[in-house]
């Protein structure tokens, strides 16, 4: 089993989502973060006051899947969130020690 | 049918009578229902201006761990404003008195019934009506020191400037004072309310000192929001101060319009193509700050057209000021009260002295050939200036002695909502 973090922009969070129910991915739990990569921030300007914007807004979806399926699932995901632009996001995967479904007590990838 | 047009000319004549005896009489004041119903409506219209509209205003500009702290300043300050008016504030403002400040004939509003009138509206009303400009002038100071100021330090304060800052400012402009027996021309306010807040605003500032750190504004669509309600409310505040509901009300209105919208497009165009090349929504709403303050003196006085040059004027020279000036010299202003407020009121007020038509508001101007009322305008400026300058500073020197004026450097950095409030936005 892995973890799947992808932090992506927030206008593809719903794109993301949607292409993921398509291929079978029951549940994630999605966040909204702030943060830098490449990308840095940008400068703002309130009545000639400029401030620097180092974090911007990101979405961190985070997704537990079988190993049989995750290979699928970063496709789907590196597919739906790219726009080639920069600041698109990155997606980190983890091995997953143990899941549990709190209630019914099932566990390992039934309880996905 | 006979019988109804001769009762109609009874009628008529018996009317023809009594007004000619009043006419011989001389000034018995008589109720007019349709000035005290719009004065009724203007009065909420003006309050309407500070909660929530100058609240709003300022509470967008300020980071999000202010919020609760800039809004709550401008609630509390409706508060206090509105006792101090009823136990002295109104008689101190109103009453005969001197050259520079009223008495205290109405002290706890004494003497003031249902029957009392003030030229041809209930007594209640104007005073209700003046509460709500005392209230707007203290709660405008608060945008200079927002995010440091002690909130207890604030409420003396408060209390002390309507007193000795405000009463005498308002006497001598609107309650029969020096200014008002010099000539000065104010309509609704440019001095008493504009140039008094700004200076205050600026002598805080320099008192307080500035701000640890400057947060980003956390939310420009409250700012404009609160810039509508004060942009709507200024009907109230400007053809309000026509004190009926005539054709001098009329002008005011239409002026004030013009002059916000000239102002509001005059300071985008500035950023668009002068400054930092792109249309801002808060310099659009600046900008129609600027242009109704800057109109407020000078409606009632002024044709469309002069409305349209001091509406230009005051987004040029504001956006100047608010930008290079504040920081030429390094002052936390924070929310441009001096550059917006004392700026824009000191230019209306002397555009004023030049635009000035006897055709609308009786009295001509340096175009019509009038150059005295100029120099008239210019004391006016002047003594709002030196006195608010000198008054406030020993105010906020009287109240540091009492409670800090700023807030610790601690609570400084944990935001003033959760450290003096106890309480935060989500």
């Amino acid at each position: 089993m892995k973890l799947i973090t992808a932090i992506v922009k927030p206008e593809q969070a719903e794109n993301v989502k949607k292409a993921l129910n398509k291929i079978g991915v029951d549940g994630l739990t999605m966040t909204d973060v702030k943060g830098y990569g490449r990308q840095k921030g940008h400068t703002e300007f309130y009545r000639g006051s400029e401030y620097e914007v180092a974090f911007l807004p990101k979405t961190k979806l985070e997704i537990a899947v079988s190993s049989k399926k995750y290979s699928k699932v970063l496709e789907t995901i590196q597919k739906t969130a790219r726009t080639g632009k920069i600041g698109d996001g990155k997606i980190f995967v983890t091995n997953l020690a143990a899941v549990i479904r709190i209630r019914t007590g099932e566990k390992g990838d039934k309880a996905i | 049918m006979m019988k109804i047009i001769s009762r109609a000319l009874v009628f008529v004549g018996t009317l023809l009578v009594t007004t000619a005896v009043f006419a011989a009489e001389a000034p018995k004041p008589v109720l007019n229902p349709g000035d005290a119903a719009w004065m009724l409506t203007s009065t909420a219209l003006v309050l309407l201006m500070t909660i929530p509209g100058l609240a709003l205003f300022y509470g967008g500009l300020v980071g999000k761990k202010n919020i609760v702290s800039t809004i709550s300043q401008s609630f509390m300050i409706t508060c206090v404003v509105t006792l101090i008016w009823f136990v002295c504030g109104y008689s101190l403002t109103f009453g005969e008195g001197g050259l520079v400040i009223g008495d205290l004939s109405k002290l706890f509003l004494k003497g003031v019934d249902v029957a009392a009138l003030n030229t041809t509206i209930p007594e209640t009303v104007f005073i209700c009506y003046q509460l709500t400009f005392a209230i707007i002038t203290a709660a405008l100071i608060c945008g200079s020191i927002v995010e440091r100021i002690n909130f207890s330090a604030l409420f003396i304060f408060v209390v002390l400037w309507v007193i000795f800052v405000y009463a005498p400012i308002g006497h001598m402009v609107w309650g029969g004072g020096y200014l008002s027996k010099l000539g000065v021309l104010d309509y609704a306010g440019g001095t008493v309310v504009h140039i008094n807040s700004g200076v205050a605003g600026l002598v805080a500032a320099l008192v307080i000192g500035k701000r640890k750190s400057k947060a980003r504004p956390h939310n420009i669509a409250l700012t404009m929001i609160g810039a509508s309600m004060l942009w709507v409310g200024w009907f109230g505040f400007n053809a309000g101060s026509a004190v009926a509901a005539n054709g001098s009300a009329g002008m005011a209105m239409l002026v004030t319009q013009i002059a916000a919208a000239t102002a509001g497009i005059a300071w985008m165009l500035i950023e668009w193509f002068a400054g930092e090349k792109k249309p801002s929504l808060l310099g659009m709403c600046s900008g129609a700050v600027a242009g109704l303050v800057a109109i407020t003196p000078a409606s009632g006085f002024v044709a469309p057209s002069a409305a349209f040059f001091i509406g230009l004027a005051a987004g040029v020279i504001c956006y100047l000021t608010c930008t290079k000036l504040k920081s030429a010299f390094g002052y936390d202003d924070s929310l441009d009260v001096f550059g917006i407020h004392a700026l824009g009121g000191a230019l209306g007020a002397i555009l004023t002295g030049v635009f000035a038509s006897k055709a609308i508001g009786g009295t001509a101007g340096l175009l019509e050939g009038n150059a005295a009322q100029v120099k008239l305008q210019l004391i006016g400026v002047g003594v709002t200036l030196l006195y608010t300058a000198i008054v406030t500073y020993i105010i906020l020197k009287v109240v540091d002695l009492i409670t800090p004026l700023r807030a610790s450097d601690a609570n400084e950095r944990d935001g003033l909502d959760l450290s003096q409030h106890g309480e935060q936005i989500n």
